[in-house]
């Protein structure tokens, strides 16, 4: 079972690998982004990069981790319906691999590659801005990972149900950007119409943000353990949501 | 007695208003080639896919190795191998890639490369799947359906977009797993290849099971009749030829004849009757019925329209 999953995660790393556009549209955009707009606004707020004083209207470092874990998701959509399209899920379903190994398998793909994002964000961080990634970076990858593993459930109810592969990745987008949008990050919660500002509270993005802002400014997971048991409750829901409405073909 | 491997009892299953399988049962025994044939949308896959596990029926009793498909699903497919008609691989996964994880996934697996140097894809190992032919594609399939040495085998379209060539190669194949002991359940649209692969064959329309048999018997049942086509110039041929027992009709078309009988010794009949009356026979051809012929007249049409 273990040895299964192991294997076919191995295998799909290297399928994704191979993918022309994946990695770089995946991890080399979100970097590049980070960088060109790092160099606009400072890579994020309360740095002590002198650019910081250019009072960034948003942490560039975490719109950026939040882009890769946004585009970790779009992919797995993709994929997934490519996979039911082509009857590649109904021809792994009829081996020994459980539907748990079969799918869980990307997600670790998506967890890996995002933590590989995360880790080329630093790096591009350390190279062009020095001194302004004062964050502590198992916490930060945690929340990433955690905030991840919560838009990749959402991910999967989203693969559920759209129709045909082809609009996997539009569908995704559609609904995944306005809610990046209404995240926080690009203006506070508390501008928002109250209407808005409630149904926020009900996406995995708002939460995830949360959290890596609490990471970045220091006060951490114990001012937000709230948002911690957001992303785990609608991990918990949207999983048991797509274990009903999962379609293998 | 031989061992029933499959047994499905009144299966029945329906895709909203589409009644797929409407009430088939049949038995497969142990080391035996058994073949589904039927025109396309018959049931056939549906049938298939049921007595895998993959698909819950409306109605019925399966069982397969004395398992339920649905609720010993994970046993049963460590023990059967499945070669499904419509479905792809990844598109950039490598031949040795897919076999070797296919391998790793079961209890025990016969030497992957001697498989695929069976099915003719050795120089393939590194291609990925994307660029392999829909004939290659094919191969690999089955190669994975056989890499565990599977009690059971299922082989949807078995042999369909493979060149004649491929074909001979799988059929061989097929052949010596069956000697080795492996049932083989399989669907096809070739009625040479039912008559020659199959010991029995089941044939299926609109989701009804319209016979089962093994080819022979088929014929025998629903196309007895055999035919002796021969030219010769010799006047009152008709009339010396009429008291042969065995000839039930003579039809002369100028120096064409016609003879039409029954039965396994009709031609021979026909033969020491000719020579015994001293003819001088210029051509000589025998029209003796296949599956095909029955499948026509079963079913009133071909496997393709
Ligand atoms: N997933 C599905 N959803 C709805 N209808 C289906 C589905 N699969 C098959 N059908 C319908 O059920 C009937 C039987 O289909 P099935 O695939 O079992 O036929 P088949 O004998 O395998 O045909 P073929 O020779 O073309 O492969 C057809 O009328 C088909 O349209
Ligand atoms: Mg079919």
């Amino acid at each position: 079972m273990l040895n299964g999953l192991w294997k076919l995660t191995w295998v799909e790393i290297k399928v994704f690998v191979r993918e022309p556009m994946g990695v770089v549209g995946s991890l080399g955009i979100p970097v590049i982004m980070f960088v060109v707009l790092g160099r606009l606004f400072g890579p994020g707020v309360g740095s002590v990069s002198a650019a910081a004083a250019a009072a960034p209207p948003f942490n560039v470092a975490i719109l950026a981790a939040i882009i890769i874990a946004i585009g970790a998701v779009l992919s797995l959509i993709s994929i997934i319906s490519i996979y039911r399209e082509g009857g590649i899920l109904k021809r792994l379903r009829a081996t020994p691999l459980s539907p748990l190994t079969i799918l869980g398998a990307h997600v670790v793909v998506k967890l890996l590659f995002t933590l590989l994002g995360m880790a080329l964000l630093v790096l591009a961080g350390r190279r062009f801005f020095p001194g302004a990634m004062q964050v502590n970076l198992i916490k930060f990858a945690a929340a990433l990972l955690l905030g991840t593993l919560s838009i990749l459930s959402l991910g999967f109810v989203l693969a559920s149900i759209v129709p045909t592969a082809r609009f996997a990745q539009p569908l995704g987008a559609a609904v995944l950007y306005p809610m990046l949008a209404v995240s926080g990050l690009f203006f506070p919660l508390e501008r928002l119409p109250p209407v808005v500002r409630i149904v926020a509270q009900a996406f995995p993005t708002t939460h995830a943000v949360s959290l890596m802002k609490g990471v970045w400014d220091g006060s951490g997971f114990a001012a937000h353990w709230g948002d911690v048991g957001a992303l785990i409750l609608i991990f918990a829901v949207c999983s048991a949501i797509s274990a009903k409405v999962f379609r293998w073909e | 007695m031989p061992t029933s491997v499959i047994s499905v009892d009144r299966l029945g299953k329906r895709y909203g208003s589409t009644i797929a399988v409407d009430d088939v049962s049949l038995e497969v025994y142990q080391g035996e080639i058994f073949g589904l044939i039927g025109p396309n949308g018959a049931g056939k896959t549906t049938t298939m896919e049921c007595v895998q596990g993959l698909r819950k029926p409306d109605r019925g009793v399966i069982s397969v190795l004395s398992l339920d498909p649905q609720r010993d699903s994970s046993e049963l497919r460590q023990r059967i191998g499945v070669q499904h008609q419509e479905a792809h691989l990844q598109k950039r996964i490598k031949v040795w890639e897919a076999v070797d994880l296919w391998s790793s996934l079961y209890r025990k697996t016969v030497d992957p490369e001697a498989l695929l140097t069976r099915l003719g894809l050795e120089s393939k190992r590194n291609a990925w799947f994307m660029t392999l032919s829909g004939g290659q594609k094919q191969r690999l399939f089955i190669a994975l359906a056989l890499i565990h040495q599977p009690e059971v085998v299922f082989l949807d379209e078995l042999t369909t977009g493979l060149d004649p060539q491929a074909r001979r190669a799988i059929w061989g194949l097929i052949t010596d797993i069956r000697a080795q002991g492996t049932t083989v359940f399989l669907t096809t649209h070739l009625m040479e290849e039912a008559e020659r692969l199959c010991d029995r064959v089941a044939i299926i329309e609109h989701g009804r099971m319209l016979e089962m048999g093994t080819p022979a018997d088929l014929v025998q049942k629903h196309c007895p009749e055999r035919r002796v086509v021969f030219t010769s110039e010799g006047p009152g041929l008709a009339e010396r030829l009429k008291e042969v027992p065995a000839i039930q009709s003579i039809a002369s078309d100028g120096s064409t004849h016609t003879l039409r009988g029954e039965g396994d010794d009709f031609v021979t009949d026909v033969i020491s009757a000719i020579a015994s009356v001293g003819i001088r026979v210029r051509g000589f051809r025998t029209e003796i019925p296949t599956l095909e012929d029955v499948f026509l007249k079963l079913t009133g049409h071909g496997i393709r329209d």
